[in-house]
């Protein structure tokens, strides 16, 4: 973690040769392809995928197969991504079909739903969930609500998509998570990949859903690899919107988690698997429509229940988790459900500030075992 | 406006020869003139002409792009007078009605009205064809009518529309700032002011995208045009050389602030900087139809451009807003006494014998009555069922159910 704290101190912008020399010597999981700066899709180990790899094939297949899909947003084209995400479609695809955009979220963004309303599939870009506070009004009164307020006339076939969240000594302004946000809007769809089969199978269904995606990535995860089968690699390959996957089965407690926090809740399991508790990880991968259906029948199964989340508490997802729990499956309770999230203050700086204001993998399996 | 037919050039020298010569008061002279025409007994067939000056138009950077301006003499047929009178009165009559009925409390809420308008909303839809893309402001009503035809079926959409009806142009659950046609490339009706207008660039986006020939058309208006948004769009809409009409309905209030209080420039067709604009008379419906004509032409050959429209509202902002309080009852008087863009066209065909009044108060009356048979059906019309609060949220509804106000209250989502 602290190797991708440093990596994400470089990936700041312009130092891409610091972190390429940073990652390499991290070794093992971190390091992308052996040739340099380039992250070439062919040169990971057979069966294994990054997250970016996962993000960028997807793009590009669902840019093959249908040539009224369009990439715009900041850096996408020419800088290739500014965490590499669409790497080489500009060559492959031209630039009518991945374009650069000025640093106006509002702008391309309203531009980007006029599009897609009148026919075109656009993905949109945010260089991180934090700028499009800029864009937010187009996302939910253009998108969100058109096809309800028209009674069905207008479409908006959208993808808005970027890394969500806390990412490495960026800052209060900059580590924001939106998911309680944006799940809370009927009429958009909201996804959060955690693994590279997430990852490819939630863009290529966003892509190919007739209604407004918000696709919430993590920048930490984009140079994570993660094994696949040979089906995840196929052209076709989707993943349901709107069903949460049971990582782990286990039958003393269930942790609901989604993004990053999924492999912390992984972590945890397997250390609480030597301590003799036996762990469920419900990965959420769609925010909304919440799968609630997955949650309850895991908490009949386990009667206790964990949500683990990086963002703020107050309204947070968890709370959204804890209410299901309660209205679903309260009778299935053996002890009340618990959430833990990110620390209620803006994000500090200093690495290890940073760090206490987040979860940890030593807080989930903290919490468990103080559950009774 | 001065009329310069070779048949009124004719009536007018003869005007002067009997002594009448030009008073300074053109307008006076015009209508002695005007007089002497219909004395002389000039016929009027459908397919009669008459060329007109309208006021002229300013440019702004367009001379660097083009030698092409939008013509100031307009020649137009009386069948075409007739249609536009038609189609403004329309407009004019069922906004009119929308003000009774929201007094009578049959239409709730916002309701903003075009009244005064016309000129823009009726020139707009005949330059252009149901192909282009238009978005326009929450003062959609018109428009939208324009957009789906202009007759009593749409009249009855719109009406049924306000009063919540499950046969309004929304099914009862968009209201009066959002009406769409997909069919017909109208995408509203915006609540948000501003946003339309980069909306308007991405529909002018795609279709540059598909290459179709067509462009998008924005409008927005004084108030709207001091949005960071826009200036945005426009950067975009520049760069990337989008077919796409900006047009900002400068009614000179945003709400109850005038221009001089919001805008450091109210040049507004000028505030695009590097973008060609133009300024037109938009009471002034030739004026407008040609404005347009030139702008989509412009669109499709050069990229975008914006078209200023000098207009009024007669109405207030809404109908919250009596529309006293930041202007003089003698500036609304004035301008409908010297300005209205349907009694200029009337005036247009009577006082060139291309209509007889008597033919346009049928007119009238038809319209009128039109539009009393769409407000009485749309109050019959059943309200929407609870049904259809669960339809229309998502295209792929999937599994999705909406949670009701009660725990354990779940609707499928259709």
């Amino acid at each position: 973690q602290t190797v991708r704290q440093i990596a994400g101190l470089a990936l700041r912008r312009e130092s891409n040769a610091l972190k390429d020399s940073v990652l390499k010597s991290a070794g093992g999981a971190l390091a992308p392809a052996a040739g340099g700066a380039s992250f070439s899709s062919s040169s990971r180990a057979a069966g294994s995928m990054t997250v970016r790899d996962a993000l960028n094939s997807a793009l590009d297949e669902e840019m093959e197969r249908d040539e009224d899909v369009f990439i715009l947003g900041e850096e996408v084209a020419e800088y290739q991504g500014a965490y590499k995400i669409t790497r080489g479609l500009l060559q492959k695809y031209g630039a009518k079909r991945v374009k650069d955009t000025p640093i106006t979220e509002i702008g391309f963004t309203g531009i980007a739903c006029g599009a897609a309303m009148q026919g075109l599939k656009p993905v949109v870009e945010f260089m991180t969930w934090n700028f499009s506070m800029q864009a937010i009004d187009h996302i939910i009164n253009s998108a969100a609500k058109s096809y309800y307020m028209s009674a069905g006339e207008i479409k908006c076939p959208i993808v808005f998509r970027g890394p969500n969240g806390a990412a490495a000594g960026v800052a209060a302004q900059h580590s924001q998570c939106f998911a309680a946000w944006y799940s809370s809007v009927p009429g958009l769809k909201v996804l959060a990949p955690y693994d590279s089969e997430d990852a490819r199978g939630l863009m290529k269904a966003a892509i190919r859903d007739p209604d407004p995606v918000v696709m919430l990535e993590n920048e930490i995860l984009y140079g994570e690899s993660f094994e696949v089968s040979p089906a995840v690699e196929d052209k076709d390959f989707t993943v349901p919107i709107g069903k949460a996957k049971v990582m782990r089965e286990g039958s003393d407690v269930t942790l609901v988690s989604f993004g990053k926090m999924v492999g912390y809740c992984l972590e945890a399991a397997k250390a609480l698997e030597k301590e003799g508790v036996s762990v469920e990880v419900v990965n959420l991968r769609t925010l909304r429509p919440l799968d609630r259906e997955t949650i309850a029948s895991s908490v009949r199964k386990t009667h206790k229940v964990v949500s683990v989340e990086e963002g703020w508490p107050q309204s947070g997802i968890g709370a959204e988790i804890l209410s299901v729990v309660s209205e679903d499956c309260f009778d299935d309770l053996d002890a009340p459900p618990e959430r833990i999230t990110g620390v209620d203050i803006p994000m500090p700086y200093s690495h290890q500030l940073e760090a206490a204001a987040l979860p940890s993998v030593e807080d989930i399996v903290s919490v468990v075992k103080g559950m009774a | 406006y001065m009329m310069m037919s070779s048949r009124y050039t004719t009536a007018l020298l003869q005007c002067i020869r009997r002594g009448g010569g030009w008073s300074s008061s053109s307008s006076a002279s015009t209508e002695g003139c005007a007089l002497a025409l219909s004395r002389a007994g000039f016929a009027s067939t459908a397919n009669s002409e008459i060329t007109v000056e309208t006021n002229p138009v300013l440019t702004h950077k367009l001379d660097a792009v083009t030698n092409k301006v939008p013509s100031t003499t307009i020649t137009v047929s009386a069948a075409e007078l007739k249609s536009l009178f038609e189609q403004m009165y329309r407009m004019r009559r069922m906004e009119i009605s929308c003000d009774m009925l929201y007094k009578a409390k049959q239409i709730l809420g916002f309701c903003h009205l075009y009244d005064g308008q016309e000129a823009i909303g009726v020139g707009l839809e005949m330059s252009l064809d149901k192909k282009d893309s238009i978005i326009t402001s929450y003062r959609d009503h018109a428009l939208y009518l324009a957009r789906l035809g202009n007759n009593g079926e749409a009249v009855h959409k719109v009406i049924a529309e306000l009063m919540g009806r499950g046969t309004g142009a929304s099914k009862g659950k968009g209201g009066s700032m959002h009406m769409y046609t997909r069919e017909n490339n109208f995408y509203g009706g915006c609540g948000i002011v501003g946003a339309q207008v980069p909306l308007g660039a991405g529909l002018a986006f795609a279709h540059q995208y598909k290459d179709d020939g067509q462009i998008g058309v924005a409008l927005y208006g004084d108030g709207a045009a001091n949005q960071g948004q826009i200036a945005e769009a426009f950067n975009l809409a520049a760069l990337w050389d989008l077919p796409c009409v900006f047009v900002c309905e400068n009614n000179h209030y945003g709400m109850g602030t005038s221009e001089s209080r919001a805008a450091k420039s109210s040049a507004f067709f000028t505030r695009g900087d590097y973008m060609s604009g133009i300024k037109v008379d938009g009471m002034d419906v030739l004026a407008t139809r040609e404005a347009f004509r030139f702008a989509k032409e412009y669109a499709l050959e050069h990229g975008p451009i914006i078209v200023e429209a000098d207009t009024y509202r007669y109405h207030g902002h809404s109908m919250s807003d009596p529309g006293s309080t930041y202007r003089s009852r003698d500036e609304v008087s004035d301008v409908r006494a010297r300005r209205d863009p349907i009694e200029h066209v009337k005036r247009l065909l009577i006082d060139n014998d291309l209509a007889e009044a008597g033919e346009l108060k049928a007119i009238e009356k038809e319209i009128k009555k039109e539009i009393e048979t769409a407000i009485e059906k749309a109050k019959g019309d059943a309200l929407p069922g609870q049904e259809t609060m669960f339809e229309d949220v998502y295209v792929a509804t999937g599994d999705a159910s909406a949670r009701g106000t009660r725990p354990g209250t779940w609707h499928k989502l259709t």
